[in-house]
């Protein structure tokens, strides 16, 4: 059984400060609705758009971070339809037909190395938004403009995906690109993904109002098998829309794909059409942030992380940019990178929620590459770190944590080990693996603070003079 | 007294601003019962001409329009005014903003005098489509003051306001100018910014002056005009406006459209070229001028279709009490209030626009304006006017077209051409034929306003035809 899925993603622009076509802030989430309008979103009579030039950079950098090409000239074109929502009834977008284009085309993209089309990216505005007192069985609708005029890319895909495994790695690695360029997929109503999913070549289903990444896999499964069970019964399966419901997780019936809405699509006269020229693509190209697959080969080929590393800090940017911060400090790649991904991950999801810095990670490892503690002090030390944000000298000082790297005071220890342990003594003459139960009772008499390695060495030197 | 003059002599303290507006208000008060040229009066009209006495008393700087009395078709936005595009629709809207030009003529210290009456949303030839009754032409009360600025042209005809502006998407400053014999300009497309004007046709529409002299048109756009941080399509010019002394000036006369007027217009147009004494006007054959009308008519409605769909009465203008109705439904209520002429041409705009017809009708209408323009750019090389009449007509009866809309729409065919080429055009007053008005319509290259307005000056002078009409 043959599957295609294509994706229609709508991605808010969260790094811009100004809406698409005015200068209302895009800062609208929690704010009382119906104030953070203005006469140019509110489509007042006599108001013209004027277009935010920083959306177009963005633009720009989101089609060649996935390797579209950009057009030398570029149109809004009106889409008409009538909704609350719309308050111009009419949504200022991009359209590809007759000669013209939107701000992306002809993209692809690799993901788990298969290649994923890009068809196109464009620019539009995001309409208010309609709230449902008392959901289904509502009597009012409520219609907030704060977001309308909020600027979106969308981006869409050919039919290239062929498993939903492959669709959920996909837009990781989206969300990331998207994060490593500023844009903040995360935040509340950022991300929309409709998705067109059809199986052995049949009609197309079009599921709908799927409000975050995560949920996208999950509609999935559930409606291929859903045309799965249809086909096994021999039922036909609809060309449709299908709505995804959050709370039941489904796909449910909305509307019949057959009657397709007409939107009178034309160029936008307010706007005058625009000339991208090479030199805009160039400086663009030039001034982009790392992209994370770049950041990646950089981090496996110039600073010698394993691949699967690699991938962690890449696919989660703080802890890559963590990462690069603590380096400036000291340089010890993989084991700053180890902690990171190893220890440091397991505390939060987010690292705003901790009060580590690259510097703390930074001196951790540097304590420990100079033999002052030792690895289980450091995992002690990093659980008070990330609480306190204290840097790591002043906890292991308090904890008086200072491994025991005096050579005399170990050999003093070491002495009264063996005293004590005299038939461990002489296991470990016999087989050298009893060592490290002589070294289990060094660290047991130091409370963990001897410092392992020179305990070992000196354990087996003595081992050594009483063969 | 011209605008020119009057400004200067309120800056001197020679004229009370506050009395002219006073002396004005009565005037207005006997007259436009009978005109129907306004909607709406300025009530702070009195006060803000005692603040520029004040000032001018002060000796403080006052502007270019100083005092100076301005009506403002309905369709242009005025902060705390009325603004209702002669429309039930926006019948008690009022805008919270001011448009461009007016916060231009502003700080020139004019004074809006009052909004006055059009077609409703732009929609007409003869200011009949509307909601407060047509405006009725000062030179003859049974007749049409044309359109769609007929109130703004009426006004200055009959000395109700100095100035006035309108807005012209297809000859709506030009037609009512030809009419009601004054002076009626249409800058360059996106000389003057549309910020706050209320979209008809935004790719063609513009706002422009009606005036009662060449040099007042001037001035007022001088105040007006220049790019808009409001409105991306606005620009400025290389050069400057002011009037200059035309040397080996060569006019040519569209052929078509003489051919297409009635006979006393072509006669008029004639005669008056002639006491010009100019050295060069030659007859100018324009074949593709035939594909205006209909380029013109496809344009226009296709972009109010989608330029007039925000009225749905749920944010601003008319609205009910939406208890129990469905949203469908509640815009389908809202939208019976606009007239029949808008919803004739918003529903023909959006057959237009629909699938399928997109390429037939409005791409082809695209390629059409580019035509014109390329024709229009080699006549340019050897004209640098172009003339016609500015109505193939003279003033008709009230009621005498209205039953048959492509007979207004046919009146509109010499003036299109400046609209979908973006050309400017002035309508200059040059004769009367049994004491009704006729026009005289010069055109240019773009941003050449000062080439336009000095010829129009040099005929002005030479026509000698001001007058007032008795009401």
């Amino acid at each position: 059984m043959s599957i295609m899925i294509g994706l229609e993603i709508h991605c808010q622009i969260t790094a811009l400060k100004s809406k698409l076509f005015c200068s209302c802030s895009t800062d609208y989430r929690n704010k009382e609705p119906n104030t953070n309008v203005c006469a140019i979103c509110m489509g007042l009579p006599g108001s013209l758009p004027l277009l935010n030039r920083e959306a177009l950079r963005y633009g720009i950098m989101v089609a060649l971070a996935l390797n579209c090409s950009i057009p030398r000239r570029i149109i809004f074109y009106r889409k008409n339809y009538f909704y609350p929502d719309l308050p111009k009834n009419f949504q200022i977008t991009q359209y590809n037909a007759y000669g013209s284009s939107s701000i992306g085309v002809g993209g692809k993209e690799i993901v788990e190395g298969k290649e994923i089309r890009i068809r196109r990216v464009q620019l539009e505005e995001d309409p208010g938004r309609l709230v449902y007192e008392g959901m289904a069985r509502a009597n009012y609708v409520y219609i907030d403009y704060n977001r309308s005029g909020m600027p979106l890319l969308e981006i869409v895909t050919e039919p290239d995906f062929d498993d939903p495994r492959l669709v959920r790695a996909f837009l990781n690695k989206l969300s990331s690109i998207l994060t490593h360029l500023g844009i903040n997929p995360e935040l509340e109503g950022a991300v929309r993904c409709d998705v067109n999913v059809s199986i052995d070549n049949g009609k197309r289903v079009e599921i709908k109002n799927i409000n975050s990444f995560k949920d996208v896999e999950k509609a999935l499964l559930f409606e291929i098998s859903r045309q799965k069970s249809l086909a096994m019964k021999n039922i036909e399966i609809r060309a449709e829309t299908r709505h995804w419901d959050d709370t039941r997780k489904v796909t449910v019936q909305s509307r019949s794909k057959e009657e397709e809405e007409d939107y009178r699509y034309f160029p936008e006269p307010d706007i005058p059409s625009l000339i991208i020229d090479e030199d805009l693509v160039n400086s663009i190209k030039s001034s982009m942030p790392e992209l994370p697959d770049a950041r990646k080969k950089r981090f496996i080929d110039s600073l010698e992380l394993s691949e699967n590393i690699a991938d962690i800090l890449v696919n989660n940017k703080e802890f890559a940019d963590m990462f690069e911060d603590a380096l400036r400090f000291y340089n010890n790649a993989r084991e700053i990178a180890n902690w990171i991904v190893g220890d440091l991950k397991g505390y939060a999801e987010r690292l705003d929620e901790l009060k580590v810095t690259g510097k703390h990670i930074a001196e951790l490892v540097r304590l420990i590459d100079d033999n002052i503690i030792n690895r289980t002090l450091a995992k002690q030390i990093l659980a008070e770190m990330v609480r306190s944000g204290e840097m790591p000298e002043v906890i292991a000082k308090r904890i008086n944590a200072s491994m025991i790297s005096d050579k005399q005071e170990l050999v003093d220890i070491i002495d009264k080990v063996f005293e004590e342990e005299s038939k461990a003594v002489k296991d470990a003459l016999r087989d050298s693996k009893a060592i490290n139960f002589l070294l289990g009772k060094v660290m047991k008499h130091t409370k963990g603070s001897a410092d392992p390695v020179l305990a070992l060495k000196l354990i087996r030197h003595k081992l050594n003079i009483q063969q | 007294m011209d605008a020119y003059l009057l400004s200067q002599e309120i800056r001197n303290g020679n004229v009370s601003a506050e009395d002219h507006i006073a002396r004005l208000l009565e005037h207005i008060d006997r007259v436009d019962k009978k005109v129907n040229a306004f909607i709406t009066i300025n009530e702070n009209a009195i006060e803000e001409a005692r603040e520029i006495d004040k000032r001018a008393k002060r000796g403080e700087h006052l502007g270019l329009l100083a005092g100076v009395p301005v009506a403002v078709k309905d369709n242009i936005s005025t902060k705390g005014i009325k603004t209702t595009c002669a429309s039930r629709m926006l019948e008690n809207f009022i805008p919270p903003y001011d448009a461009t030009v007016i916060t231009r003529l502003k700080r020139e210290g004019a004074i809006i005098i009052g909004k006055t009456n059009m077609d409703e949303f732009g929609m007409g030839s003869s200011t009949e489509f509307s909601i407060k009754g047509p405006t009725r032409n000062p030179w003859d009360l049974s007749r049409v003051a044309g359109g769609s600025s007929g109130g703004s042209a009426a006004a200055v005809a009959s000395f109700e306001s100095s100035i006035a502006l309108g807005s012209d998407t297809g000859g709506s400053v030009r037609c009512p100018a030809s009419f009601c014999s004054c002076i009626g300009l249409k800058p360059t497309y996106g000389l003057v910014s549309r910020y706050g004007l209320i979209s008809y046709a935004n790719s063609m529409e513009i706002i422009g002056p009606l005036t009662r002299s060449v040099r007042d048109a001037y001035l007022v756009l001088k105040c007006i005009y220049g790019k808009d941080e409001y409105d991306n399509t606005t620009h400025n010019i290389n050069g400057s406006l002011d009037l200059i002394d035309l040397k080996d000036l060569r006019v040519g006369v569209i052929k078509e459209m003489i051919d297409g007027s009635e006979e006393h217009v072509s006669k008029a147009i004639y005669s008056s070229l002639d006491r010009l004494d100019l050295a060069d006007v030659n007859e100018i054959s324009f074949p593709s001028l035939k594909y205006a009308l209909a380029a013109y008519y496809t344009t226009a409605m296709a972009e109010a279709s989608s330029n007039l769909a925000r009225y749905d009465g749920i944010r601003y203008g008319i609205s009910m009490n939406p208890e129990g109705i469905e949203w469908n439904r509640y815009y389908m209520l809202a939208r019976r209030n606009f007239g029949e002429e808008v919803k004739r041409r918003i529903i023909l705009g959006t057959y237009i626009l629909s699938a399928g017809y997109y390429g037939k009708y409005y791409l082809k209408a695209q390629k059409v304006r580019s035509m014109l323009t390329l024709e229009l750019a080699k006549i340019f090389k050897d004209y640098d006017i172009i003339v016609s009449p500015t109505m193939p007509i003279l003033p008709y009866k009230i009621g005498e077209k209205i039953s048959d809309p492509l007979l207004l729409y046919l009146s509109d065919i010499d003036t299109v051409l400046a609209n979908l080429t973006g050309i400017p055009a002035i309508s200059v007053p040059c004769a009367f034929k049994d004491g009704l008005p006729i026009g005289l319509q010069m055109m240019t290259r773009h941003d050449n306003e000062s080439i336009l307005l000095s010829a129009a000056y040099a005929f002005e002078r030479v026509s000698n035809l001001r007058s007032e009409p008795m009401i």
